[in-house]
């Protein structure tokens, strides 16, 4: 169905190729998932598809991209429309009209549709995404699970035989990505439709994938092949290629329920871990009856909480829950009522300077605080903010292990480096709580841990840190308390291995094979596996 | 409800109000706009700018008072009280500022604002009552990508001024405590990235479905586009004389016939080469025609009394300020009110239209 004849792509001004001798082919009806670390090209490989790169991007190809017999060369991307559908990150931007019914049948107006055939497609496709409530809905109010659906049917509406997502989950919960995830698969095995997806949580969609094509980092071709084989010397490591590293199997359960079954099979018994106690320090937060309220909508309804120093919480929930919404509270940003005390001080009546110096926010955005043309100018800006003699937040930066060139441009920055510039910019402020909003979203396995361990140094440090997220593994590995939120109110807090075994939404996927034994990460089999 | 019909019902009314300065007319008139406007709008965000037009039609009556009483001429003789006059230089003879404000002035000035503001409500209403989206689904396939251009700023607005309050609320995070241009640019820059970027995504995706894949291959011929070009002249030059040149009224009408017929043969031309189907097209119903007609018949009332040649229609119209007179209405008058209120029986309420029920 997609067959990739010696690929290699240069960009304008690149020193490399972004990609080099590709060559693969994808079968029809296979779900393929593109792994690989940040930065190796998958972007790039997707857009390669449908001709989205080079047509639309620039740069130089060699070889050929040859979907259903038809060759990227000679089709532009709107000539393939019929044939390929293509579903971008973030759903919202990519919508070209403003309710749900319109956008599903833009695609096909564009292909000529007959009407009548449009009317009727148009109420297959809601029915098979499960959104015919949502018809008449503006598309901006809907939920990032809803739009993302919405997106999806709008793809299929035009009946295309490959369709292909750039991180179609990134933004959504477990729940809603689950949603979105389990409506592609029963399109591959009911419609016989060819998906190529790429997705950092691999976790997510491993268990459904037929083909993996692996964009090793260093190199710049792809290594293509049945999920099990290409796991076990990928450079991505999915949790479930954690454990089977951990225990020494030779190949990687392809599922919770294969891995369980050979565990038990074998009879590995593990004992419940127990965590060190935490030398909790002195509570450097106070939130007491806090609520927050846009127009009649409450986001944060009286929530009471007390963060220490020396602690690293995990703050989750639907989205639309008020995790962001309790952070912002928090930093003052956002007007709120009820009590916040940060070292004893309120930093709402405080001027910004001196309440980032109290608490500091990382958010969801973080390319809202840049706005210099370079990362030395922003090193310096933040220097003079933050009044720290020059060289500090540079100084910070390279502490955080993330040392960029100083006249690289802010807006070129991997998802990873721009968030490292971002926290060493709010770190240089010295504030004693600071909160992550989503930090995780475009960081693969190897970056994720490493800004576990940054975390861990900077509570180790006597910082209290929150960090709202929805990565469950993320925050198995990296946290040590959470707190479960809904509808604005906290239904759950407690320590996160208690929190997260509790139930299988929130438990990451070592503890779904281990259940009952609360067992967070595959590190800890190292110590306790027979 | 065809959108359309609302606008040619609201320009039908319009250019009734524009053929009278009786201010009881225009009063009824502005009543009769005001029920239907609350009665037939729905709650949708472009229904709730009919506050806006109140206000200006407010504004315009104030200002035209303001300047009549500053700058009025002495029109008649009733005089209600002086202002203290200033003298202007002699290169300035023509301006008098202060001075009499006579009854008759005061009367013209409101009479004249009164038509404008009732003119601006007509466009008001049909700004009020027509979704504007609809509107421009159901333009000529040959304008299909001016019409795009408009959807999608129609979206971006919106978009751009979340991404400002969000940026905004960051600087905050940052300190915030730049000042001057510094601030400017720690906002306008990342908007601004946004914007370009959320632009990019948008282009990508609507090539990726396919956008402008009939057009190109054969495309507009040279030839059609100067017919177009040509027709919209010929229109342009036939409107000229027919309200500038009484001589050539006959001429005029005919360029103005043919410019239109030319523009439309043109535009079905060159829509035929576009492959675009629609979605669920709003029919133009028996209906529409009706509230099309009431339009017409309401701007043919004043426009056939006037022309009738009779001195007094014309005077109830047109009441006189000079000598100031009160004025009447008159039975001719009533077909006009009538048809601005005549989409409440001929429209439904919006709970039942508004919605696209199958």
């Amino acid at each position: 169905m997609i067959r990739f004849d010696d690929v290699s792509l240069t960009y304008a001004g690149a020193s490399g190729p972004a990609l080099a001798g590709v060559t693969f082919t994808i079968e029809e009806g296979d779900l393929a998932v593109v792994v690989g670390r940040t930065g190796t090209g998958k972007s790039t490989l997707l857009g390669a598809i449908n001709g989205h790169v080079p047509h639309f991007t620039g740069g130089v190809m060699a070889g050929e991209v040859t979907v259903a017999g038809r060759s990227t060369r000679t089709h532009r991307p709107r000539d393939l429309a019929d044939v390929v559908g293509w579903v971008g990150q973030d759903p919202l931007a990519g919508f070209v009209t403003d309710t749900v019914e319109d956008e599903i049948a833009y695609g096909m107006e564009q292909l000529g549709t007959a009407p009548a055939a449009m009317r009727k497609r148009v109420e297959e496709t809601l029915d098979l995404m499960g959104i015919a409530d949502l018809r008449a809905r503006p598309l901006a109010d809907l939920s990032g699970g809803q739009q993302q659906r919405v997106a999806i049917a709008a793809v299929l509406a035009a009946q295309p035989r490959v369709v292909v997502l750039d991180e179609p989950t990134s933004a959504l919960d477990p729940t809603a990505a689950q949603d979105v995830l389990s409506a592609i698969t029963t399109l591959v095995h009911e419609v016989g439709l060819t998906v190529v997806l790429a997705e950092h949580r691999l976790e997510r969609v491993l268990h459904q994938a037929d083909t993996l094509v692996w964009l090793p980092s260093g190199r710049r071709d792809a290594i293509v092949g049945p999920p099990a084989e290409i796991l076990l010397d990928c450079d991505v490591r999915p949790p479930l290629a954690q454990l089977a590293t951990a225990l020494g199997w030779h190949a990687v359960p392809a599922s919770v329920r294969d891995a369980r079954r050979r565990a038990q099979r074998e009879r590995i018994t593990v004992t419940a871990p127990t965590d060190a106690p935490i030398s909790r320090g002195p509570v450097r937060a106070r939130v007491s009856d806090l609520r927050v309220a846009y127009g009649s909508t409450v986001a944060v309804n009286s929530v009471s909480l007390d963060l220490h120093g020396g602690e690293v919480t995990c703050l989750m929930g639907r989205n639309g829950a008020g995790k962001s919404s309790l952070l912002w509270a928090m930093q003052g940003a956002t007007a709120s009522t009820g009590g916040v005390e940060i070292d004893g001080t309120d930093p709402r009546p405080l001027s910004a300077a001196r309440a980032r110096a109290l608490v500091s926010l990382v958010p969801q955005t973080a390319a809202d605080l840049l706005y210099l043309p370079s990362v030395g100018a922003e090193l310096a800006q933040a220097d003079r903010e933050s009044s720290r003699p020059t060289g500090t937040t540079a100084t910070l930066l390279s502490r955080l292990g993330a040392d960029l060139p100083v006249d690289a441009d802010p807006r070129d920055l991997s998802e990873g480096q721009r968030l490292g510039l971002v926290l060493a910019i709010q770190l240089a402020a010295g504030p004693g709580v600071l909160a992550l909003d989503e930090p995780t979203r475009g960081l693969d396995y190897a970056m994720k841990d490493r800004l576990a361990q940054i975390l861990a140094d900077l509570a180790a440090q006597g910082r209290s840190i929150v960090v709202s997220t929805h990565d469950v593994e993320f925050a198995a590995a990296a946290t040590q308390r959470t707190i479960v939120m809904a509808d604005g109110d906290v239904i759950a807090d407690g320590p996160t291995r208690e929190v997260c075994t509790s139930s299988p939404v929130f438990a990451p996927q070592a503890a779904k094979v281990f259940a009952p034994t609360p067992v967070l990460v595959a590190s800890e089999l190292f110590t306790v596996a027979p | 409800m065809h959108p359309w019909a609302w606008w040619a019902w609201a320009l039908g009314v319009a250019a009734a109000v524009s053929m009278t300065t009786n201010p009881l007319l225009l009063a009824l008139i502005a009543l009769g706009l005001i029920a239907v406007i609350l009665l037939r709008r729905t709650d949708a965000p472009w229904a709730r700018s009919v506050a806006a037009y109140f206000v200006l039609a407010g504004v315009i009556i104030g200002i035209r008072l303001f300047f009549q009483v500053l700058l009025g001429g002495s029109v008649g003789g009733t005089v209600i009280l002086t202002l203290p006059e200033i003298r202007l230089p002699a290169w300035a003879a023509g301006i008098r500022l202060g001075g009499a404000v006579t009854a008759e002035g005061l009367a013209w000035a409101v009479y004249d604002a009164l038509r404008l503001s009732v003119m601006l409500l007509c466009l008001g209403a049909a700004n009020s009552l027509a979704n504007p989206r609809q509107a421009l689904r159901s333009v000529p396939a040959a304008l299909y990508e001016a019409s795009v251009a408009v959807v999608i700023a129609l979206s971006v607005a919106p978009q751009l001024v979340e991404s400002t309050q969000r940026v905004r609320r960051a600087r905050r995070l940052r300190g915030g405590t730049s000042s001057g241009l510094g601030t400017v640019t720690a906002v306008v820059i990342p908007v601004l990235a946004d914007a370009i970027d959320r632009s990019l995504r948008l282009a990508a995706g609507m090539e990726a479905r396919g956008f402008g894949r009939s057009r190109t291959g054969q495309g507009t011929s040279a030839a059609l586009t100067a017919m177009l070009a040509a027709a919209a002249l010929a229109a342009t030059v036939g409107v000229f004389l027919l309200l500038g040149a009484p001589e050539f009224t006959a001429a005029g009408a005919g360029m103005l016939l043919a410019g239109i017929l030319g523009t439309v043969l043109g535009l079905r031309r060159s829509g035929r080469a576009l492959g675009v189907t629609r979605y669920r097209p709003q029919p133009w119903t028996g209906r529409d025609t009706l509230l099309a007609v009431c339009g017409a018949t309401a701007a043919a009332a004043p426009a056939l009394a006037t022309a009738s040649g009779r001195p007094a229609l014309f005077d109830a119209f047109n009441p006189s300020v000079n000598p100031l007179v009160w004025p009447t209405l008159h039975g001719v008058m009533i077909p006009v009110v009538a048809m601005v209120l005549a989409p409440l029986a001929v429209t439904s309420p919006p709970g039942a239209s508004s919605r696209r029920v199958s």
